[in-house]
């Protein structure tokens, strides 16, 4: 039960659609996942009316990302907090490392997030001989498997709890049962101590208040909350993109993130951080940092074609309504983030175009991202995009360009597209069987290994044309003067428009 | 009023009785259906794989094709999202083109749309006794909104058995190209989906997009189940035919 190995999509997912449990435990959980958000959403009751306005919030803060910026800045500064800023992985991981080093930290305890997978803070930290230690159940589960997140808000997705239970047996040094409770009591014993040892605790963001230059976290198990109290130190990465203007617009966030990612009202723990401990506080790090990161992102601003891609919130509402993920899991994708999210912001994170291989192709173009996303980013247009740049930039393969320059020729003319379907009437004799082509051969055979290919018919519809309609003629009936009206005022009524729908 | 068919390359190639079934429906409420031969493919193959130029050639020709319609039909979402999304992308940087895609785009509807939305019929007066389940496909239903309209032609019907297909709205994994150069990933999808429609028992399974019925029904026939696939408008003539010749028309 290994990740599932490969250099490429196509590979890796070949070797995860043969993994039985894997594919069962992704498909159990994204579907508990996806028919709570339905039922969130429909008990919502206008559902739509506050996706749109995530959206407007998220496309108005990007917008003016550079203003905001500057403010959440300017006002964490004033509440003693120490801003950093990240411009690509490695200064992420090597500004978190001299914070360490400067407060002389042993350890680190981490809550979930993404962005420090990105920049793998946690190999920095192993590499200085300071311990970093997971502390949401998922991630510590797949820190002891040694393998990365396979799911945005579900890091072990993945795995079934009989292999969690094996995984916390070697760390319990006993034989643990696979039952939930039992196992979960083990993680929370042992972390509980890794919360009143550690040195420094690392936390995520899920978003970003400029007007307070406070960082919010939403979570479920309380862990962040250990985390960014108990430790003298904290430390918070966020990706630059994560703000909002202000609280109020939090309530919308704070509506659309949790009926988005598991179904849930509200998360259970929503914390609220706006500096490092005050005097009158009854917890709280003495010393606060946030580094700020960039990674790539800033590479799409003023992108008309994946600007949006910034307003993406973390919620993984894709990954749950993805078929495609769900058939592959996390890993077959490359880069920390996966599912259609993934598929578009690893390569447009990198640009570099030459190498981010095929993850762009692993979509059927289906829209249910789109129509998943709390925001509305059209993820499914994004990756059509990313396709055009690979073919603009000449790095498809040339059967392919030679196939679609075939396309051209064909496609270009009525009269070459009836001779090809002509000569492939003719051609396929040999080929069909009882009216299908069953051989696998050829380009065909990623199709035919799963599907017949009914024979071209004697004579296509251009060819059955003349004939048909002269026969149609004969029972063709009156008009209703009722629908010629219909017919006429639709005219009439784009023409008034100025010809736009 | 010029009412014109865009057929699709594929239901032109390997479907023609859709076509006929169009024809044969609108003949019915006084639509002579119009071909322009010049027509070929939307683009979408070309499109979704990133080459836009290649796709250029092609959607050209559905432009002039049917630059002096007043309607356009197509039988399938898929094709009609094409028209209604990505031409005035493809030819954002030709005015005049662009001009004619967005020209192309208000006037073209897919089947069920045309028949519910414009001509505002939703029964047909078909017959037809038989156990249906219906797939509904990814672009009509997501991109267009196509929801409503195929039921409501389907639950006029008389003598039809319907069964919910479940998981409908998974994507049956054609994909164009996807099937082709993600084979496995698509084979798994249509697997999936083909194991749906059995569950149903239905004897036909029907829908608006034959990429998407290519695909299930090559899947069912490779396991050799016997479900009748077809799109909508070919069982709606049918029954359209059917009650005609009990009714000694």
């Amino acid at each position: 039960m290994s990740k599932p190995q490969g250099s490429n999509v196509k590979e890796r997912a070949k070797s995860a659609l043969k993994d039985e449990f894997l594919i069962d435990a992704v498909k159990f959980t994204t579907e508990k996942l996806k028919n709570g958000k339905k039922a969130a959403t429909e008990e919502h009751g206008n559902w739509e009316e506050w996706r749109e306005r995530g959206r407007l919030i998220r496309a108005h803060t990007i917008s003016h990302l550079d203003y905001y910026l500057s403010k959440f800045i300017e006002n964490a500064r004033a509440q003693g907090v120490h801003v950093h800023f990240a411009p690509e992985a490695k200064d992420a991981a090597r500004i978190a490392i001299e914070i360490a080093k400067h407060r002389g930290a042993k350890s680190v305890v981490k809550s979930k997030s993404m962005v420090s997978e990105e920049v793998h803070i946690n190999e920095a930290f192993e590499e200085l001989g300071i311990e970093s230690i997971e502390s949401d159940l998922g991630e510590y589960i797949i820190q002891l498997a040694n393998e990365p997140p396979s799911h945005i808000i579900i890091p072990a997705i993945h795995k079934n709890r009989y292999q969690i239970a094996d995984l916390l047996s070697k760390e319990a040094g006993e034989t643990l049962p696979p039952e939930t409770k039992i196992l979960a009591g083990f993680a929370r014993r042992k972390l509980r101590d890794k919360f009143l040892e550690a040195d420094i605790g690392l936390t995520g963001c899920n978003f970003g208040i400029a007007e307070t230059g406070s960082v919010v976290i939403f979570e479920n198990e309380g862990n962040a909350r250990m985390v960014s109290t108990v430790p003298k130190t904290q430390i918070t990465l966020m990706g630059m993109e994560r703000l909002i203007p202000s609280w109020d617009d939090l309530e919308v966030m704070a509506t659309l993130l949790p009926r988005s990612a598991t179904g849930q009202k509200l998360t259970v723990y929503m914390s609220g951080i706006t500096g490092p401990r005050r005097e009158h506080d009854g917890d709280g790090p003495e010393e606060m940092h946030i580094i700020i990161v960039d990674n790539g992102r800033s590479l799409q601003l003023g992108d008309p074609e994946f600007q949006e891609l910034l307003n993406c919130i973390r919620c993984g509402a894709c990954l749950n309504a993805c078929p495609v993920y769900r058939h592959i899991g996390g890993h077959s994708y490359p880069g920390t983030y996966s599912g259609p999210i993934g598929a578009v912001l690893t390569p447009a994170l990198n640009k570099n175009t030459q190498e981010w291989h095929d993850v762009a192709n692993a979509s059927s173009l289906c829209g249910a991202c789109y129509e998943a996303c709390p925001v509305k980013i059209p993820l499914h247009d994004m990756l059509v995009y990313l396709r055009n740049r690979k073919v603009e930039r000449g790095y498809t393969a040339s059967g392919e360009k030679m196939a679609m320059k075939g396309f051209k020729m064909l496609m270009g003319s009525h009269k070459l597209f009836r001779k090809a379907v002509k000569a492939g009437q003719i051609g396929q004799k040999l080929l069909v069987r009882d009216g299908y082509i069953r051989s696998q051969i050829g380009p065909l055979k990623g199709w035919t290994a799963y599907r017949h290919i009914p024979a071209l018919p004697k004579r296509s519809f251009r060819e059955q044309w003349p004939g048909l309609s002269a026969e149609i003629e004969k029972s063709i009936q009156p008009m209703s003067g009722e629908m010629e009206l219909r017919m006429e005022e639709i005219v009439q009524a784009r023409r008034k428009g100025g010809g736009h729908a | 009023m010029k009412v014109s068919l865009f057929i699709t390359c594929i239901s032109d190639a390997l479907f023609p009785p859709i076509g006929e079934a169009m024809a044969g429906l609108l003949a019915r409420y006084g639509i002579r259906l119009h071909f322009p031969e010049i027509q070929t493919c939307c683009g979408q193959p070309a499109f979704n794989s990133g080459y836009w130029d290649e796709a250029r050639a092609s959607a050209k020709t559905i432009l002039e094709a049917f630059d002096d319609s007043d309607f356009v039909i197509v039988p399938s979402g898929s094709c009609t999202g094409m028209v209604h999304h990505y031409y005035p992308k493809l030819f954002e940087n030709d005015a005049v083109l662009f001009e004619k895609s967005n020209r192309l785009k208000e006037k073209t509807y897919e089947f069920t749309q045309f028949l519910v939305q414009v001509l505002g019929v939703t029964d047909v007066g078909a017959y037809f006794p038989h156990k249906v389940t219906y797939h509904p496909s990814c672009h009509g239903s997501r991109l267009l909104g196509i929801k409503e309209e195929p039921m409501q032609l389907m639950s006029h019907v008389e003598g039809m058995e319907f069964v919910p297909l479940p998981y409908a709205e998974d994507c049956c994994g054609f994909g164009g190209t996807f099937a082709i150069k993600m084979s496995e990933i698509s084979g798994a999808m249509v697997e999936e989906k083909s194991q749906h429609v059995l569950e149903t028992e239905a004897e036909v399974l029907v829908g608006l997009d034959m990429g998407c019925l290519l695909n299930i029904g090559g899947n069912l026939k490779f396991h050799d189940k016997p479900v009748r696939v077809l799109h909508l408008a070919e069982l709606l003539y049918e029954g359209v035919k059917n009650r005609e010749q009990t009714a000694g028309v």
